[in-house]
C-alpha cells in the first residue's frame, strides 16, 4: 500500500517538478514552490493545485512539511525512493558505485 | 490615477518604524498623531522622498490576524519593494539579523526575496529587468 502510494506520487509530471525544485534547495514555502513553478516552468497551475500535489506527496513520504514559528516550510525526503533500488538493484550493485571516487 | 499611497498593517508603529527606517533604509515623510496610541505614519524611499508612501497601519481590527496568519504560514508575501541587487542587499539585512523565508531566487529575469518584517508581514524583495 506504502508502494502504491509512493509511484503514484511519482507518477505526475508536475510532482516530480516538485521534488526537482526542492533538491535544488530544501525547506520552501508553499510560495517559493509556487514561484519556482510559474516563474521558472511556466506552469499555469493554481495555489489550491499545487497545495494537492504537495498532500500527495506528504503521503507519500517524499515530502515533510515543518512548522517553524509562523511559517512553514517543505523539505524533501528521498528515504522512500530506496525501496525502489532496493527492490530492483541497479546493474552492477549500488556499492561498486559508492566506492568509485 | 496614479498610486500615491499604499499600507501594511504593522503589530506595533514604534517598532514598525524602527524596522522600515533603520533596517530596511526608509525615510519618514509623515508622522502625525491621531489621537489615542495612533499615528498617521507613512514612509517612501530614502531617495525618492516625493515617491509613493507606505502608510505603517495599526492593526488592530480582528480580521486582520487570521488573514495574516493564513498568509505567513504559506510564505506569501503582503507587499513588494524593488532593490538594485537581491544578492547584496539579503546580505546586508541577513547581518542586521532579518529574518528570510525565502532566500535569492533567480527566475528568468527576476530575482526576488522574501523576508519577515517583524510586524506581522512577509515582504518581497526584487530586482526587475529594466
Amino acid at each position: 500500500m506504502a508502494d502504491d502510494e509512493l509511484f503514484k506520487a511519482l507518477g505526475d509530471p508536475t510532482r516530480r517538478l516538485i521534488l526537482d525544485e526542492l533538491v535544488e534547495k530544501s525547506g520552501q514555502t508553499l510560495f517559493e514552490i509556487c514561484s519556482r513553478l510559474s516563474m521558472k516552468h511556466r506552469l499555469g497551475i493554481s495555489r489550491q493545485g499545487v497545495s494537492q500535489h504537495l498532500a500527495v506527496l506528504e503521503a507519500a513520504g517524499l515530502v515533510e512539511s515543518r512548522r517553524e514559528g509562523r511559517y512553514k516550510f517543505h523539505d524533501l525526503n528521498t528515504a522512500p525512493l530506496r525501496r525502489i533500488t532496493e527492490r530492483w538493484p541497479a546493474p552492477g550493485g549500488s556499492e561498486a558505485k559508492e566506492n568509485t571516487p | 490615477m496614479r498610486i500615491r499611497l499604499t499600507s501594511v498593517f504593522v503589530d506595533d508603529q514604534a517598532k514598525a518604524l524602527r524596522f522600515y527606517t533603520e533596517i530596511l533604509g526608509f525615510a519618514v515623510k509623515h508622522d502625525v498623531p491621531m489621537g489615542g496610541e495612533h499615528r498617521w505614519l507613512t514612509v517612501t524611499s530614502a531617495d525618492e522622498p516625493d515617491g509613493t508612501e507606505l502608510l505603517l497601519e495599526p492593526a488592530g481590527h480582528p480580521a486582520v490576524k487570521p488573514y495574516r496568519d493564513a498568509l505567513v504560514q504559506d510564505g506569501i508575501p503582503l507587499a513588494q519593494f524593488a532593490v538594485d541587487d537581491v544578492h547584496a542587499e539579503y546580505e546586508r539585512l541577513r547581518a542586521l539579523g532579518v529574518r528570510f523565508t525565502q532566500e535569492p531566487l533567480e527566475m528568468g529575469p527576476v530575482t526576488t526575496a522574501v523576508l519577515d518584517d517583524t510586524c506581522g508581514n512577509l515582504i518581497q524583495i526584487a530586482t526587475l529587468p529594466g
